[in-house]
């Protein structure tokens, strides 16, 4: 096994070991996990190259001590990553919302499958998409990214750990099972062409730091254990020094603070693919596994002559709020394709407010749609907007 | 009043200790100082060996951390004056796991209370033994659930009377040292909060020991469970505590349950040496062949 | 103090009493140091601090032998002993 990080090259990959050679790529030295399929190649790929790399690898008992280990080993200054799928992405929560509350930068990895509870292990879902926003208590924002081949697998690992460290907030990729079992071609660039970022250390002494006293980026700089800052981390509602004080003017400076961290900031994180969405009535929606019979489908209706465009996720949350609400007053309608019965459809349909149509195309989960119950069911809804079925 | 003492003695003591600054002050956020804990409570004496303990280590403050789950005993984090994590209940340890796994220069320690270690926290606590995980783990017992009022935890002595058993409680306390000697730490005692010096020692012992040390510390709550059993003040539990216990250094794990008519049995029981974690892991190519069971034991008669 | 062996030089040495210092804001009043102080120095005052306690006094200073017992007992780092010579 090699102990070079980056294995610049093109390679033959499903899209969990593509997962792990993009978390490498951007620095991950710590990974804690518990094997669960689909995501159980991600924890084996890690076994293997990063006890080479001079990197720790622990199996620990359960997702909940994992991503436990994960944020203890970034506080001690890791890069630190987990992976999981939907029971353990539910047993990860408590502990994401410490995550976000002392403000750690991690990675966690959800590779969807069918759901809820044990439900279909070894096939595709996208049931968890609304969990990734509000799964743990409490009010909180989060970053949530889609990738939707094994090559954005490495490419947005990379930008998954990059927005951690940025925003200091643990950063979910996710992505599912067709995604992660998918074997293609991923190619890995040259290092120095690889984008990395650090997370900011204090340059005030102990005697005049604060912990939690941001700048208008909202985004506290934080030291890691062991560097003679002597910080205290808690998850109670704290105020700037870090220390519990339980009353609601602390709750409401801190929680609006976390809030505005990400939504002041989200032209930075929200990220996305336009397809003909100039002049088209007509816009799918869609994201993941999802993305691929979609595109077929965009083209199939418009080689028919409809103005279809398509609307690819690279980001889930922050939703792309803006973005709806402006396409909305130009479309007729809006077509969203997903493995669940309608997360994102719901965030669509808020975000037009009536001004277009939203339709939903579910899966329940075992696979994904094919392109022809795409196209049928945009045409199913073009009398509804008004629109005839144009021949070439 | 303080006695009177020669102007050049006033003179040297000023000098060493200004009136209000107490020894262990450096160790102590004194912003957070009076602590939340009741008048008397035994996590608080139990806080104050593991600073002497601290203290004598030797260590660079700079080096150490302390990780705390949920509870009274789990506010020891807030007051330290350390890298300190105050964690989610009863996972102190698998946080703690992650800090020392990726920072092994750091010293380690969680502090924490029976119901979060041993309750919800229990099964963390077998695997990081298991593992012998280099970190050090105190364990203050109340035999309740404080904070929340004093419900039933699974340290409580049966018959108890706590807020989730108003008729005594009906089942069985664990055995804390024995749990711990079972799961592979590699140093087990058990003190009581009044034995400040041998816990001390203790504590020291157990943080410049490789591998799981474990540490527990018997503690009255007089607010709650003390209330509940009408046990009296801080002060009448501790003494009956002190009459109820007996120190036996070296005696079996097992001998040291918690029953009625029995003593309760303090002492060091386990000291030994395992390779940690760390020291496993670095040696994994040294690992023979993995085929197991092996033939040749197998076809011994 | 009960000595089971008496040092030879017991009558010519004196042991100099540490000084206690108590910082009474801090005291809750649980009454540990006065209880197990081994030379009986202390006492529970009459007088409150500002929490409503009642804060320890030393009784009898010239039993103190700084054997910091009370300083190590004490779950509210409100007493401590100070040596007037270096041990």
């Amino acid at each position: 096994m090699t102990s070079q990080r980056v294995l610049t090259g093109e390679h033959f990959i499903n899209g969990d070991e593509a997962c792990t050679e993009g978390a490498l790529a951007a620095g991950c030295n710590f990974f804690a996990g518990y094997p669960i399929t689909p995501a159980t190649e991600v924890a084996e790929a890690m076994s293997r190259r990063l006890p080479k790399l001079d990197g720790t690898y622990v199996q620990m008992e359960d997702e909940i001590a994992s991503i436990a280990a994960v944020l203890g080993a970034a506080w001690g200054g890791a890069k630190s990553m987990t992976s999981t799928s939907g029971p353990g992405f539910s047993l990860m929560m408590e502990n994401i919302g410490l995550g976000v509350i002392t403000e750690t930068p991690c990675v966690v990895v959800n590779i969807q499958r069918g759901g809820p509870s044990t439900g279909l292990p070894t096939t595709c879902g996208q049931g968890d998409i609304m969990q990734a926003r509000w799964g743990s208590h409490g009010h909180y924002e989060i970053i949530a990214i889609s990738p939707s081949s094994p090559q954005e697998m490495f490419d947005f690992t990379i930008r998954a750990f990059n927005l951690a460290e940025t925003f200091r907030i643990p950063v979910l990729i996710m992505a599912d099972e067709v995604v992660g079992h998918t074997l293609e071609r991923v190619t890995i660039p040259p290092a120095e062409k690889i984008k990395v970022v650090n997370r900011k250390k204090p340059s005030k002494p102990p005697e005049k730091y604060l912990p939690y006293k941001t700048d208008s980026s909202l985004i506290p700089v934080l030291p890691d254990a062991g560097d003679g800052y002597k910080i205290h981390m808690t998850g109670l509602t704290h105020d700037e020094r870090g220390y519990p004080v339980p009353d609601a003017q602390t709750q409401e400076v801190l929680i609006t603070r976390l809030i505005n961290k990400i939504r002041n900031n989200r032209d930075a994180i929200i990220d996305y693919e336009k397809h003909f969405l100039d002049g088209a009535k007509i816009i799918i929606v869609t994201y993941g596994s999802s993305v691929r019979p979609a595109l077929k489908a965009m083209r199939d209706l418009r080689d028919d002559g409809l103005k279809v465009g398509l609307l690819k996720l690279n980001t889930i949350w922050p939703f792309a709020e803006d973005l709806i609400r402006k396409l909305a007053k130009k479309v007729k309608a809006f077509v969203v394709p997903e493995v669940n019965f309608g997360q994102i459809a719901l965030e669509v349909e808020r975000c037009a407010s009536g001004q277009a149509l939203t339709k939903l195309i579910h899966h329940a989960g075992g696979g994904i749609h094919t392109p022809q119950q795409i196209t049928n069911a945009v045409q199913k809804i073009l009398p509804e907007i008004g629109s005839k079925r144009k021949r070439k | 009043m303080k006695p009177k003492a020669s102007k050049k003695t006033a003179r040297r003591s000023a000098a060493k200790h200004p009136p209000e600054k107490h020894p262990k002050d450096e160790l102590l956020r004194k912003d957070r100082i009076p602590h939340i804990w009741c008048p008397g409570c035994g996590i608080g004496s139990a806080f104050s060996s593991c600073i002497t303990a601290l203290k004598k280590t030797g260590i660079n403050y700079d080096r150490l951390a302390v990780v705390s789950g949920i509870g009274c005993t789990g506010r020891v984090a807030g007051y330290l004056n350390l890298d300190s994590f105050h964690t989610t209940h009863g996972r102190a340890i698998p946080f703690a796991t992650g800090l020392k796994l990726a920072k092994p220069e750091m010293n380690v320690f969680v502090f924490s209370g029976e119901g979060d270690l041993f309750s919800i926290g229990g099964n963390h606590f077998l695997h990081a033994a298991r593992k012998n995980i280099n970190i050090s783990v105190i364990c203050v017992n109340n035999m309740n659930y404080g904070m929340t009022g004093g419900q039933v935890s699974a340290n409580t002595p049966t018959g108890a009377r706590t807020s989730t058993t108003p008729y005594g409680n009906s089942e069985v306390p664990l055995n804390l040292p024995s749990l711990a000697a079972a799961c592979g730490a590699v140093y087990v005692a058990r003190w009581l909060s009044l034995d400040v010096r041998r816990l001390a020692e203790s504590i020291l012992e157990a943080l410049l020991k490789p591998g799981f040390s474990f540490v527990e510390v018997l503690a009255p709550c007089p607010t709650a469970f003390g209330r509940r059993n009408r046990l009296g003040s801080a002060l009448d539990m501790i003494k009956l505590y002190q009459k109820n216990s007996v120190i036996k250094n070296g005696v079996h794990p097992d001998e040291t349950v918690i029953e009625e008519g029995k003593k309760m049995v303090l002492g060091k029981f386990i000291d030994t040496e395992r390779p940690t974690f760390l020291e496993r892991l670095a040696k994994t190519s040294e690992l023979k062949s993995t085929a197991w069971p092996k033939k040749e034991v197998a076809e011994q008669r | 103090m009960k000595m089971w062996r008496k040092p030879l030089d017991l009558g010519e040495k004196l042991l100099p009493p540490a000084e206690i210092h108590i910082i009474e804001s801090r005291c809750k009043g649980c009454g540990l140091c006065v209880e197990f102080c081994p030379r009986g120095v202390l006492k529970m005052s009459d007088k409150f601090n500002r929490k409503g306690y009642h804060p320890p006094v030393v009784e009898e200073s010239t039993a103190c032998v700084g054997c910091h017992f009370c300083e190590e007992v004490c779950p509210e780092f409100a007493i401590f002993c100070d040596h007037s010579y270096d041990l």
